[in-house]
């Protein structure tokens, strides 16, 4: 322990402390930006500045660590104006416009302020080069709000491994963006949105839907259904001020009923579905590549829209791995706009489905042209969770007052198994829950269903599972260990990628999501997500998991009702028009490959 | 006869690639097909990336030599040294956009500085600079669209007692006005209205 004393009180902290976490832990508040905690931590902002006695200059406390009877000052009177000055130079070339940016309130610069609380601000000085990058259907930047923190250099480049954006140019010019000033739409970014979540200010955020999905609430004509993501329920009450972790099924079904959707239906249903297919995937592969028919092994799971682009930018040719499943939300929509309208009797063109999602790269995945059945878009809009939230509140529903309610049937209700998927390592379990069943006859081995090594936020998880006893058909499958793997965030999936590459993959089935921790901590959910916050929400999704009836999506009576009078069997026809989907080769910058 | 034959459909005189050969090196084709093709610059870009690789903090180096090479580091060779060397594009371009002696366009056939130094300045170097930009239609840091000018700034020269001053490739001009300034380019060739 290292002994310091911070404003006259004495402390003690673990050695390597900074002065900033140091004072944290003591309950001294440090005003801070650029700082992020076990993320981002590169000293450029220099809002955090104290005095240390004995040093001349004023020290950046985020990175500075603290030593045996440093005396601090943190509230000194030139502290106090350095910061000031520091402030407001920054809103010198800030534009300021809070009340009708996306951020007004949430806003870590404005938060900055109440802290700091200047009088004036003093500086008129040039503006630097405003750049409105609206061009990819899922996020946007605008540089004219950056306040070059570089969080999201650090999240693209180092958590993601992608590096769609750095800095360019230098000085005054300097902009964080893509190469060559190109837009975001013509590089390999993969939408997953991790940046935005970080960026303090308003500078990247998701492209706005509310706009269109307002439009269709008001359309009589249309029949709007909406879809909620498992992740959603474990999140959403954040931005209500509920606790991270809060349950919030019930009310979030009747806030959408409240907006007036039409049908308030369930992702989580077509996640039981996804199972039943992609499981059924599985084992047609396995069987081929034992019986020595041949098939691509490992394969990898498809539902993170931000892992498919990733992949089809990076492993152009590897793409034969990826299930050919669709998302889940993909699939109810392909449902709604056939299966249910016929149900209904009416024409698809009059039914408008709504995602809500806590993803960004799924605004893209819509617009998909692989995504589109009789001439439909499967999906015509999704909301960020943090979006649902901005319509809520616009609509003046007072969310914690609100009744439980539940989803609409027949696509609205799911078993744990769907739950989750929010979670890294979910969908593996989920499907291995229906897929050892289906050869064994039998539960699968584990405490509560849980696969114990794939819980958790470990990057790369893995697990292997020995088939014994299998039933009659499936005799060839006697000792047969299934080795899978599974990770979250594109770094880890690049490692895994790069295995199968040398032909070093062990692996049968691996399971990708293209945010660290899985949808939980996706691109689109309330800010911040930091660990904490994360694995309360994964104990939200387990919670609910285990409060089910049914847990395995083979067991849900709805998509036994949809084969019987729809779909007729697994990978049949009708699936594989409307479930199942096939990939593009881009290349590296984002030219597109020939076949 | 000769291994080297270029390939233009008028003179098929025998010419010298890298220096190996020694024969006819004064007649040179006046087609210049004897330049350096795009794609022998390429492999000996590539070249020189596998040379220096792994060496740490290469990058710099390796944009450099590249420059000499190519000239200038537009979009698409910037792609290739990312390609090779399994970095971000982004962070290749942020390198190039960092450094002023890095250049994305070609260069022009000649460089114009202008001194930007405290006395250059304060006698008259940012309305010679201002002139400059709207004479030439560019930039700082740009190519006229004739590929005749690059125009860049520097700081001070050391000639500060005959402010303010520019330097065309590297010949300095001295007390420069803007009468003077017209001459000066005239030398170069006519300065389009
Ligand atoms: S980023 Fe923050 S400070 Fe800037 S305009 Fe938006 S809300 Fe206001
Ligand atoms: S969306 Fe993801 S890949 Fe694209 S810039 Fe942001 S962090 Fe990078
Ligand atoms: S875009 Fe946002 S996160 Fe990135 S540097 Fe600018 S302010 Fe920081
Ligand atoms: S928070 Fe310490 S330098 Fe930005």
């Amino acid at each position: 322990m290292v002994n310091l004393i911070i404003n006259n009180k004495k402390i003690s902290v673990p050695e390597e402390t900074t002065i900033l976490e140091a004072a944290k832990q003591n309950n001294i508040l440090i005003p801070n930006l650029c700082y992020l905690e076990n993320i981002h931590k590169i000293g450029s902002c220099r809002i955090c500045v104290v005095e240390v006695e004995g040093m001349r200059n004023l020290q950046a406390s985020c990175m500075v660590t603290v030593r045996e009877g440093m005396k601090v000052y943190t509230n000194s009177e030139r502290v106090k104006k350095t910061r000031n000055v520091l402030f407001e130079l920054m809103l010198s070339d800030h534009p300021k416009d809070c009340l009708k940016c996306e951020r007004n309130q949430k806003c870590e610069l404005q938060k900055l302020g109440e802290q700091i609380q200047i009088k004036e601000a003093r500086f008129e000085g040039q503006k630097s080069q405003e750049v409105m990058d609206i061009s990819s259907p899922s996020i946007i930047r605008d540089t004219s709000k950056c306040i070059l923190c570089r969080r999201c250099v650090t999240v693209c480049n180092e958590i993601q491994g992608v590096g769609a954006l750095n800095p360019q140019k230098r000085g005054f010019k300097t902009q964080i963006g893509p190469a060559m000033a190109l837009s975001l739409n013509s590089v390999n970014c993969a939408f997953c949105g991790q940046c935005t979540v970080v960026c303090p200010v308003g500078a990247l955020v998701e492209k706005d839907a509310t706009q269109n999905v307002w439009k269709a609430l008001f359309d009589k004509n249309k029949r709007v259904i909406v879809q909620t993501a498992p992740a959603i329920r474990a999140a959403l009450g954040e931005e209500f001020g509920y606790e991270p972790g809060t349950l919030v099924t019930g009310k979030m079904v009747s806030a959408l009923r409240q907006l007036a959707f039409d049908d308030v239906f369930d992702t989580n249903f077509t996640a039981d579905l996804t199972i039943i297919e992609e499981g059924n995937e599985f084992l047609q592969r396995v069987t081929k590549a034992l019986t020595g028919e041949g098939a691509t092994l490992p394969m990898i799971t498809s539902c993170s829209p931000g892992w498919i682009k990733f992949v089809e930018h990076s492993f152009p040719e590897k793409l034969e791995h990826l299930s050919s499943c669709k998302s889940p939300h993909m699939m109810l929509g392909a449902l709604a706009k056939s299966y249910y309208a016929e149900k209904l009797g009416m024409n698809p063109k009059d039914i408008f489905v709504v995602s809500i999602m806590p993803c960004t790269a799924k605004k893209y995945e819509i617009v998909r042209p692989e995504m589109i059945n009789d001439g439909f878009h499967n999906v015509d809009a999704v909301l960020t969770t943090r979006e649902l939230a901005l319509m809520i509140k616009k609509a003046g529903i007072d969310f914690q007052a609100l009744e439980e309610d539940s989803f609409d049937n027949p696509l609205g209700l799911s078993t744990g198994a769907a739950d989750i998927f929010a979670v890294t390592g979910g969908v593996m379990e989920a499907a291995l829950r229906t897929v050892y069943e289906i050869i064994t006859g039998r539960e699968l081995p584990f405490a509560k269903l849980h696969i114990t090594p794939l819980v958790g936020f470990e990057q790369i998880k893995t697990a292997e599972i020995t088939i014994k006893d299998p039933k009659e058909e499936f005799k060839f499958l006697e000792d047969f260990t299934v080795k899978i793997a599974v990770t979250s965030g594109l770094k880890g999936a690049k490692y895994l990628m790069d295995q199968i590459v040398r032909g070093e993959s062990p692996y049968h089935f691996i399971e990708v999501m293209g945010c660290p921790g899985g949808c939980i901590s996706g691109g689109g959910q309330p800010r911040p997500t930091t660990p904490e916050i994360r694995l309360k929400r994964l104990q939200a999704i387990y919670n609910e998991d285990e409060s089910k009836a049914i847990r395995k999506s083979h067991e849900n009576p709805f998509v036994e009702t949809l084969y019987q009078d729809y779909l007729n069997e697994p990978l049949g026809h009708k699936s594989h028009e409307l479930l199942h989907t096939h990939y593009t080769k881009r290349g590296k910058f984002n030219e597109l490959l020939d076949e | 006869m000769y291994d080297n034959e270029c390939e233009c459909e008028y003179n098929h005189i025998p010419f010298v690639v890298k220096g190996e050969v020694s024969v006819a090196l004064e007649i040179k084709c006046q087609c210049q097909c004897a330049e350096e093709s795009d794609q022998d610059k390429y492999t000996r870009i590539s070249e020189i990336i596998d040379e220096y690789k792994d060496k740490e903090g290469s990058l710099i180096q390796i944009l450099h030599l590249a420059q000499g090479i190519y000239g200038h580091i537009p979009l698409e060779l910037q792609k290739f040294i990312a390609q090779r060397l399994e970095i971000p594009l982004s962070q290749i371009s942020g390198v190039v956009t960092f450094y002023s002696f890095f250049s994305t366009q070609p260069r022009g056939e000649n460089t114009i500085k202008v001194c930007l130094g405290t006395a250059c300045y304060v006698r008259g170097g940012k309305k010679i600079l201002d002139q400059l930009i709207e004479l030439l239609k560019v930039q700082v840091g740009d190519t006229t669209a004739d590929g005749k000018f690059t125009l860049e700034v520097m700081r001070c020269i050391g000639a500060c007692g005959l402010a303010p001053a520019i330097s065309i490739n590297d010949e300095v001009y001295k007390q420069v006005n803007p009468d003077k300034l017209q001459s000066i380019l005239k030398e170069f060739g006519e300065v389009k209205k």
